[in-house]
């Protein structure tokens, strides 16, 4: 036997059974087993239906609920906590900025104190200083006449005596005297 | 040769009794198709038993994959139905959920030797199954539509803002659309699962013949297995697929009904 002839007779074994089962007709198309088949797959398919709906869907459907609901809860809370850090943090903030302003405010007023005081203190001793200064400047002009006369009562002696050695006769001193003031006038 | 046979491609999907019942004369036994239907509810309720046993705050392993499920198909409706979507929601998450565990569970691999009574059978391979299911979307689409809208609900045949003469040829058009959508919803879903099967048993059939032949012809048993490798591959891509789209279009079609009246 060539290997072809087995070849072909498998073929045909398998095609033999097919054609046995060909005229025994097709098995779907036996009406006799139908209301068997309908009546199972109602069975099966209406306890299966109930089940799913009355147990495993809600079941399933409820767990999957549940969690999106934890975690959206979840999610709430962590940003009602961030949002407590914020207000904590601003919170913060607004204390440190207020305590800053408040020390400035301090510091300001510290120096304003200080600046007045200085400025007080300087106005006093200031009036004090014009105060002596112009005593000192009163005294020096009194000073300064007080010698100019006395210069000028010196000339004239001079002059007196001068004119008393020259001419042997004393002029009287207010002539004297006379003559120097011109004499002062004119240079 | 080794006695092996591989079962034709349409026995796995034979309708076969474990208990006979009838009730008032009709046959309702408990089948190979009952069972795996049973199986694939049992499997999805002890799933989200476990995973809503203690629902956690910080969920584990088991509770995250049933809320990324349940987030998917919450999702979905809200975006396609809006808010009048929300009530249909577990009835779409059981049919999304439904869909996609009966396709898996047809995926698993029989035990080899076990009888064909409790072989990996798919109830979504059969059209009435999915004719049933499509049934009640429409039945929703319907009653809801005409409850809500009231006869506004026709408003869905004719989109307004046409030239009056379109309606002429719009209004047949969208009737015939509205009135195929159950069998294009049923079909859609059948022919997938029945085709993906079928490829595969046909796969698996080319292996055990050619396993069967012996020698060293078994050595070409190698590609088909490789083949229905990758359809079993891709069949795990159809059967979340063909869920989701049945999820999909039937959201799609509540919304028509929900806002039948704007159009």
């Amino acid at each position: 036997m060539s290997i072809f002839t087995l070849i072909t007779s498998a073929a045909e074994t398998a095609a033999a059974h097919g054609d046995e089962a060909a005229s025994a007709g097709l098995p779907q198309l036996d009406p006799s087993s139908w209301p068997s088949q309908l009546f199972w797959l109602t069975f099966t398919f209406g306890i299966l239906y109930a089940l799913m709906h009355t147990k495993f869907l809600p079941a399933i459907g409820g767990a999957i609920e549940e969690r999106r609901d934890r975690i959206a809860d979840d999610l709430d809370k962590a940003s009602e906590f961030k949002r407590e850090a914020d207000d904590a943090e601003n919170a913060y903030n607004q204390a440190l900025a207020d305590a800053k302003a408040k020390a400035q405010g301090i510091a300001a007023e510290t120096r304003a104190e200080v600046d007045k005081d200085i400025a007080e203190m300087q106005a006093g001793t200031d009036a004090a200083l014009e105060q002596q200064v112009a005593a000192a400047e009163a005294r020096i002009t009194g000073m300064k006449a007080d010698a100019a006369a006395k210069v000028r009562e010196a000339a004239a002696e001079t002059a007196r005596a001068i004119v008393e050695t020259l001419i042997d006769e004393a002029p009287t001193s207010d002539a004297a005297a006379k003559a120097v003031s011109t004499v002062s006038n004119a240079s | 040769m080794i006695d092996i046979r591989a079962a034709g491609p349409m026995e796995q999907f034979e309708i076969l009794p474990i208990i006979a019942l009838d009730f008032a004369g009709v046959d309702i036994s408990f089948t190979n198709s009952s069972l795996w239907m049973v199986i694939a509810t049992s499997a999805i309720v002890l799933f989200f038993f476990l995973a809503t046993r203690r629902a956690a705050l910080i969920p584990g392993r088991v509770q995250s994959a049933v809320e990324v499920l349940y987030e998917f198909v919450s999702d979905l409706v809200r975006d396609t139905i809006g808010a009048d979507g929300r009530k249909f929601f577990p009835y779409v998450f059981t049919l999304f959920i439904f869909i996609l565990a009966a396709n898996l569970f047809g995926l698993v691999p029989s035990i080899p030797g076990t009888p064909a009574e409790i072989h990996t059978f798919t109830p979504t391979s059969h059209l009435i199954v999915t004719l049933a299911l499509a049934m009640v979307t429409i039945s929703i689409v319907l009653i809801y539509g005409f409850w809500k809208n009231g006869l506004k609900f026709f408003k869905l045949f004719a989109p307004s803002g046409l030239p009056i003469y379109m309606y002429a040829l719009i209004v047949p058009i969208e009737i015939i659309s509205f009135l195929s959508r159950p069998i294009s919803l049923a079909v859609r879903l059948f022919a997938n699962m029945f085709a993906g099967h079928i490829i595969l048993k046909l796969f698996a059939g080319f292996v055990v013949s050619l396993l069967s032949a012996g020698g060293a012809v078994m050595l070409f048993g190698i590609a088909p297995f490789l083949g229905a490798v990758a359809v079993t591959a891709l069949e795990f891509l159809v059967a979340a697929l063909q869920a989701y789209v049945f999820a999909v279009l039937t959201c799609i079609y509540l919304s028509d009904a929900a806002h039948a009246a704007d159009h």
